[in-house]
């Protein structure tokens, strides 16, 4: 049994740091960064865990989670694409027009 | 010094006599034509309300001959009556099954006994007679086809309350009498007055009708039965209180349709009408129905003493309250209307003292029923003359102008006062000799009555007939058409000669299978006695009219210095302002006070709620201000709470 707390630690560091990232940062493109920042630390978390219980659930798991996150940020990127053509600007505050 | 209850009730018990048992033999020979009395006069308002412009030349014709059908058939059944048996004078018909659901079984059933039969005779009779009368007064007015028909729908409607076998056929009758006299009495409908009077005289009988549909509903519930027949057997069963019950409901059945009080006040607004209805409504029928209730429901009234003891008092009120009124009015119709009430006072007082007095009561229904239909008839008369003006202050010294209609009122005149000989004179006496038997209050009452009666009918007859012109310049008075005079001088003739039903007590032998036989009573004073005291009283009244009125000059507008007394009676004694005191403005304020609780309560739960969360919502709506981070840090925020609660949980 390995301990695999820095693994854990340093996946906490990650999700933090884009979290903060995604609540703070006005570009598009930095939160979206940031989002990414985010799942791998989750993926980083799963492959520790997997290790840790020595079955492989965690790897397959954080596989999936890539090939979500490769498929999103087609799609996202697209959307910040248009988005900036149409506004001349990739910052999230302006784009606030779907409110109350 | 006992109280009057104390005086009234011993008498009231029933001494002895046994309440007679409806016990109808079913309808064989003319008997069987009895439906026929009813549907004559229905079919003929049938004919002329869906026949429409169609009928307009001859309906006056054919409303009167289906009145006189029916009073073809009375007579026949009546003389067939006469040829039968005491015992065997009660003959019923079922016409069909009406209503028959669960335990409630009622028939469409007649019933023909000699109570019934002197009311058919009258109703008929008399109404053919106001049908006929009705032919030249109405004869100028667009209407008239629509007028005969509302007359014989009055006239069925009548019959049928009077033929009735049970207490809803009754009320079915009852209804209808309600529902044509206020087709009638709005007849000239673009008078508001008119329209009023009508509405009124329609939610007073309702009030009324309130009672009678209880005491339907209460004889159901403890007897199983609505018929006269089964209640009649099984009356004697039940308990006192009961029956007070029901005996208290049916009087104020009663009051609604005989404008006793507390409900008389629709009574003289009920003049707006034209003439023949009045005389209808006052002599033939409505007005008389209230008595028939109490006559007919003999077998209640003698087992409950003391709803008997409050027929007494309201019949004694009524009769006094109807002659103070009857003294100070100007307007002919409404001295008549007031007299009217009084004397339906008698009939009711009579009718409350029990087995001793139902008979008079009919006797005096049906006298009065000559004489006012008679004096109702011979105003219309005078007023056809005077261009429709009803002011006695306006008339005077019409007796040359128009000498029948002068001498056929004398006759009902001489009839209502009760001078003796006269039609009145022997039915009032009657009634007055057996209150003062039972119980010498009311019978004082009764004879002060009398003499008021001898005076204002006195002050009518002055102000009419005697006395100077005063007509109005543009007033030719002529005497009527012939088609009016000559029901007059039927109506006379039996105003002078009605009272020979008494003769030999006929009229209390022939009701007696109804009503029952009375003990005999000592008079507390010689029937003679009695009877000179009346007529003393009498003369009194109709000397102090003469002086008051005959030796002096009539002012052309009613004097304003008068006593209270006078001031009360001009206003029917204040009747309208305590219906508006005691009923009507508690009754608005009532529903004003409804009115705002639905507004600010009921309304404020229904509409406030949804504004509560409609401003809740506005308020949370803020939250969606579109900035993607906030909505980040609250998906951030609910993760952290999920993740707080799985720990508190697991830890």
């Amino acid at each position: 049994m390995d301990d695999v707390t820095p693994y854990i630690v340093l996946s906490s560091i990650l999700f933090t740091i884009g979290c903060v990232g995604v609540l703070t940062r006005r570009n598009a493109i930095v939160v979206f960064m940031c989002v990414e920042l985010m799942l791998n630390a989750c993926n980083l978390a799963l492959v520790a865990f997997a290790k840790q219980h020595g079955n492989l659930d965690g790897q397959v798991a954080a596989f999936f989670v890539m090939v979500v996150a490769a498929a999103e940020v087609v799609v996202g990127l697209a959307i910040i694409m248009t988005i900036f053509r149409t506004r001349r600007s990739a910052s999230v505050d302006d784009a606030s027009l779907l409110k109350y | 010094m006992t109280s009057p209850m104390q005086l009234i009730s011993p008498a009231l018990a029933v001494d002895g006599g046994h309440i007679p048992v409806v016990d109808p033999s079913a309808s064989t020979g003319v008997f069987s034509l009895m439906w026929l009395v009813v549907a004559l006069p229905l079919l003929g308002a049938a004919i002329l309300l869906l026949g429409g412009r169609a009928t307009d030349r001859w309906g006056h014709l054919l409303g009167t001959a289906m009145s006189l059908g029916s009073f073809a058939i009375s007579l026949a059944m009546f003389v067939a009556l006469t040829g039968r048996d005491e015992a065997d004078r009660s003959i019923s018909q079922h016409l069909y099954d009406w209503i028959d659901v669960g335990g409630l079984h009622i028939g469409m059933d007649l019933l023909y006994d000699p109570l019934s039969s002197l009311f058919l005779l009258l109703i008929t009779g008399v109404g053919s007679l106001i049908h006929i009368y009705s032919i030249g007064y109405m004869a100028h007015d667009p209407r008239r086809r629509r007028f005969f028909a509302y007359l014989n729908l009055f006239v069925a409607a009548m019959l049928m309350l009077v033929l009735a076998e049970n207490y809803v056929a009754l009320f079915l009758g009852w209804e209808g009498v309600g529902l044509a006299s206020y087709l009638l009495i709005g007849f000239w409908q673009h008078k508001p007055s008119a329209a009023a009077a009508a509405k009124k005289a329609f939610v007073m009988n309702r009030v009324g009708d309130i009672g009678l549909a209880l005491a339907i509903a209460l004889l159901f519930v403890t007897f199983g039965t609505t018929s006269f027949t089964g209640i009649s057997e099984l009356s004697a069963g039940a308990s006192e209180s009961t029956l007070t019950a029901v005996g208290l409901l049916l009087l104020l059945g009663a009051c609604g349709k005989s404008a006793q009080v507390p409900l008389q006040a629709w009574l003289l607004d009920a003049m707006e009408g034209p003439t023949p209805v009045s005389a209808l409504i006052h002599a033939a029928t409505m007005v008389t129905a209230g008595v028939y209730l109490v006559v007919r429901s003999n077998f209640i009234f003698e087992l409950a003493p003391h709803a008997q003891t409050a027929v007494v008092v309201v019949a004694t009120v009524t009769l006094l309250w109807g002659a103070v009124l009857g003294c100070a009015k100007d307007d002919i119709k409404k001295v008549l209307a007031g007299s009217t009430m009084s004397q339906i006072g008698y009939m009711m007082l009579a009718a409350g003292l029990g087995v001793a007095g139902y008979a008079f009561a009919i006797l005096h229904l049906l006298t009065h029923g000559f004489f006012k239909a008679n004096m109702f008839l011979g105003a219309g008369s005078v007023m056809h003359g005077m261009n429709d003006d009803v002011d006695m202050r306006r008339y005077g010294a019409l007796r040359h102008a128009m000498p029948i209609t002068f001498l056929t009122f004398a006759m009902g005149y001489l009839a209502i006062i009760g001078f003796p000989g006269f039609s009145g004179f022997w039915s009032k006496d009657k009634i007055i000799e057996t209150a003062l038997a039972e119980s010498w209050l009311v019978g004082l009452l009764a004879l002060l009555g009398a003499g008021v009666t001898g005076f204002y009918m006195t002050r009518l007859m002055l102000m009419t007939f005697f006395t100077e012109k005063r007509w109005k310049p543009d007033v030719h008075p002529h005497e009527s058409p012939k088609v009016m005079t000559i029901p007059l001088i039927v109506l006379a003739a039996l105003s002078v000669v009605s009272g020979v039903l008494l003769l030999g007590d006929w009229v209390v032998d022939w009701l007696s299978p109804v009503v029952g036989h009375a003990a005999h009573h000592d008079p507390p004073v010689p029937a003679l006695v009695v009877t000179l005291l009346a007529v003393l009283v009498v003369a009194c009244g109709v000397a102090l009219a003469w002086f008051l009125i005959g030796k002096r000059e009539v002012p052309l507008t009613p004097p304003e210095d008068v006593s209270f007394a006078t001031r009360a009676a001009r206003n029917d004694l204040y009747g309208d302002a305590i219906n508006d005191t005691l009923v009507v403005r508690p009754g608005a304020a009532l529903t004003r006070a409804l009115v705002r609780i639905d507004g600010t309560g009921v309304d404020g739960v229904m509409a406030g709620g949804p504004a509560q969360v409609a401003g809740i919502a506005g308020f949370l709506r803020r939250a969606q201000n579109g900035y993607v981070r906030t909505y980040a840090l609250s998906l951030l925020g609910g993760v952290l709470l999920v993740v707080m609660a799985l720990l508190a949980v697991n830890l």
